[in-house]
């Protein structure tokens, strides 16, 4: 026998646990739209990989994940694609995410399935991408993609694996609910994630407040006789926190900072493990989950086993709620969950409860009072921290100093804020502190970025300058070799013996030209004699002149062509 | 006498011994660059708008370590006024408005059909946001904009806006909460009857 080990704090808040547990889990109805957001999981998006107008079928896979850390989205039931778009999603924003609506079509036609027989044969890395394949994220509450969790690096040596059967959070019942109708289920997908994980130890943490799951699985692991042990521990707010069960069973504390398996521990939630029973035993993707569907408003309080992406309203009605008394309308359980104001929100993976509160059953919050510093809130704190100083720095806005107290091991629980004397809405307090310095850096990083991309730019404007400087100096320089080339070839030529055939054109225009001016001269002596003017004694002279000059032209023309030829 | 004479030799001597040990100190652990201007420099939001009136965020840094005034960045906004007040032990100063004022996060938008593909906007992008080439439609990669405005001016047909960053519920901050600031019955009013009381 496993012994049991302590937690620090926790709290004992009314269960509301048996409201819920009246009636076995139903099929809920199927709706005429169903609404899948591409991101119901942490990590990445989801990318489509349908379009407007597509028929699809039950089960076919309509986006895939995108990156390591993502995962894969079916189609809950056959129909067609009628819209991809922003669609109000289950936030605690109450924001619009992209989405995935399928009208459905009544017919809840299968595409083809791939179940494994048997999956021992299988090589682990194939298996390992038929559970990627089926979408399978965490439903305990956080939606971390499963078979990231399964497909741990060599350096991590898993010696225990821990599945979470604690569900300790008030109303919710739907893992009690699985556990009581399908404890096979259950255990046979404990038994693909041992196969995966080779532990040394399997252990199931159960709060002692669910007798009836503890029987049914009990009794299904005396009979199939396997190697796993039912640890029961006591009912206390918040076992079932993945780092609190795992010091409770272990008494190993995860260090801040780090995840489970650093320590050698890996935890599946119950219905993760039979949500992988589905995957390769029916090859069934993850389109449905068990919802707790509780609180006075509504008429049957019940566990529905309900399709991925139907809508908050349908659920609402399948289980006669009363408009009227609803109050309050909670996703999730009343210690974690988040006030919906819009019921067209769809049921996502991670959806675990809903709560149709009355206002008796959740009254508004009364408003908050000072600090007495009672210290309350310390003592309760499971993960041991501080809540009061965080509660002062977050007020005060000093991030870095919350941040140096640890606020991000802070798994938002609330006990610190149910025991509050004042009434001070704590865990809000340290949610927004997250969220700002969650931003802060995000910003920082965006500088670091911008930083990067700015002086990359400046280097290239300077590269590209100097480049530019470069070619106006090589062009400078070879333009002064040109010249310098050409100047030199005038001057030798100018030096060189005259070119026969230029000397010869020379001769020849000479020769011609001095023709024409005898010619011309001539012509003037003549008309100069007919008229009788004087100078003509001139005249005679210059043609005189002109004719030797002409004739010595012409003969030396005559002597060039003649040596030519 | 001679007690004055070995006493100002003595100190003379120290004085030579530690000034060659200070001189090879400052030699052999010479600090390269400025770190301080680094660390103002990690403080800017390295818009590179230029706002500030220098030539980008490491220049204002430069600036701010030889004196200037550190309310000069109106995308920083008081929180990096307060944090360069911080860093360098001087007084938080409102933000001066002759910079400019604080914004919400923008983004640069390029209203596509009517870009004409002149490139102005790709010259005045700091940090290379914008993308496209002559005669082509230009876009903004915006992960990489950091609103900082440049490129609206430029533009000769006027199809940059700026636009606030949308809020998703991926970067969707959980709000401060807020108490009731009338808690006890006498708090209500109280405010109004001062007011009238101090007239």
């Amino acid at each position: 026998m496993t012994r049991i080990y302590s937690f620090h704090g926790g709290i004992h808040p009314p269960e509301n646990k048996r409201q819920s547990l009246g009636a076995p889990i139903r099929q809920a109805p199927l709706p005429a739209r169903l609404i899948l957001p591409l991101q119901q999981h942490i990590g990445k998006a989801a990318t489509p990989l349908v379009e407007v107008g597509d028929q699809v079928l039950k089960g076919q896979k309509i986006a895939e994940p995108t990156g390591h850390v993502s995962a894969a989205i079916h189609a809950p039931s056959s129909g067609i694609i009628s819209y991809i778009g922003l669609q109000p999603v289950p936030h605690a924003s109450g924001l619009e995410s992209p989405c995935i609506v399928i009208e459905t079509d009544g017919q809840e036609q299968w595409c083809e399935l791939h179940p494994i027989e048997n999956y021992r044969d299988l090589d682990k890395k194939e298996l390992l991408k038929h559970i990627r394949d089926a979408g399978i994220t965490g439903l305990g509450g956080a939606g971390f993609p499963t078979d990231i969790k399964l497909n741990l690096s060599k350096d991590h040596i898993v010696n225990t694996l821990i599945i979470n059967a604690a569900e300790c959070e008030p109303y919710i019942t739907a893992d009690d609910a699985l556990m009581r109708e399908r404890p096979n289920d259950i255990l046979t997908g404990v038994e693909i994630i041992a196969h995966l994980l080779q532990p040394s130890k399997i252990l199931i943490g159960i709060e002692d407040n669910k007798p009836n799951a503890i029987k049914a699985l009990r009794d299904a692991i005396r009979e199939r006789n396997l190697p796993i042990e039912l640890v029961v521990v006591p009912t206390r707010y918040p076992s079932g926190g993945e780092k609190q069960l795992i010091q409770l069973l272990t008494s190993i504390e995860v260090p801040s900072g780090s995840i489970p398996a650093d320590v050698g521990i890996v935890c599946q939630n119950v219905g993760t493990a039979a949500a992988i029973y589905r995957a390769v035993i029916h090859g069934e993707p993850l389109i449905s989950r068990i919802v707790t569907l509780t609180g006075f408003a509504l008429g049957h309080r019940q566990n529905y086993e309900a399709l991925i992406g139907t809508p908050f309203s349908v659920l609402l009605e399948a289980a006669d709620v009363d408009r009227s008394k609803m109050f309050r309308l909670v996703m999730g359980g009343p210690m974690m969950g988040i006030s919906i104001e819009d019921d067209r929100i769809p049921l996502i993976k991670t959806t675990n409860c809903i709560i149709a509160a009355t206002q008796e059953e959740m009254p508004p919050a009364p408003p908050a009072q000072p600090c007495i510093r009672c210290g309350m809130c310390e003592q309760v704190c499971p993960a041991t921290l501080l809540p009061q100083q965080l509660y002062w720095f977050a007020k005060g806005r000093e991030f870095e100093k919350a941040r140096h107290h640890n606020l991000f091991d802070c798994i938002e629980c609330g006990a610190c804020a149910y025991v509050c004397p004042s009434n001070i809405p704590l865990v809000q307090h340290y949610r927004f502190a997250k969220s700002e310095i969650r931003n802060e850096e995000a910003e920082q990083l965006k500088a670091a970025q911008a930083r990067e991309r700015f002086e990359a730019r400046q280097a290239r404007l300077v590269r590209e300058e100097l480049e530019k400087e470069q070619r106006r100096k090589e062009r400078a320089e070879a333009a002064a070799r040109e010249q310098a080339r050409k100047k030199a070839e005038a001057d030798s030529v100018s030096s060189d013996t005259p070119d026969p055939e230029a000397e010869l054109k020379k001769l020849k225009s000479a020769a011609s030209i001095a023709r024409t001016k005898l010619k011309k001269a001539s012509e003037a002596l003549k008309n100069a004699e007919e008229k009788g003017l004087d100078g003509t004694e001139k005249l005679k002279e210059t043609v005189a002149q002109l004719e030797e000059k002409a004739a010595a032209a012409e003969n030396a023309w005559q002597q060039a062509t003649g040596a030519e030829q | 006498m001679t007690i004055i004479l070995t006493a100002i030799l003595i100190l003379l001597s120290l004085a030579v011994v530690f000034g060659v040990i200070l001189g090879f100190a400052a030699v052999r652990f010479k600090v390269e660059g400025d770190p301080i201007v680094d660390q103002i420099d990690g403080l800017l939001p390295q818009t590179q708008c230029g706002q500030c009136g220098y030539p980008g965020c490491r220049p204002y840094a430069e600036a701010i370590s030889n004196g200037d005034a550190i309310n000069k960045c109106p995308p920083g906004g008081q929180s990096t006024i307060e944090a360069l007040a911080d860093l360098l032990d001087r007084e938080v100063v409102p933000l001066d408005a002759e910079h400019g004022e604080e914004k919400p996060k923008m983004v640069a938008y390029i209203r596509e059909d009517e870009c004409i593909g002149c490139t102005k906007c790709i010259q005045a992008c700091p940090v290379d946001a914008i993308l496209g080439a002559a005669k082509q439609m230009h876009t903004v990669i915006v992960s990489e904009c950091t609103g900082c405005d440049l490129c609206v001016e430029p533009c000769p047909v006027d199809c940059i806006d700026m636009i606030p960053v949308p809020v998703t519920p991926s970067n969707w901050k959980w709000p401060a909460p807020v108490s009731d600031p009338n808690l006890i019955w006498t708090d209500r009013g109280r405010g109004h009857l001062l007011q009238e009381g101090s007239e």
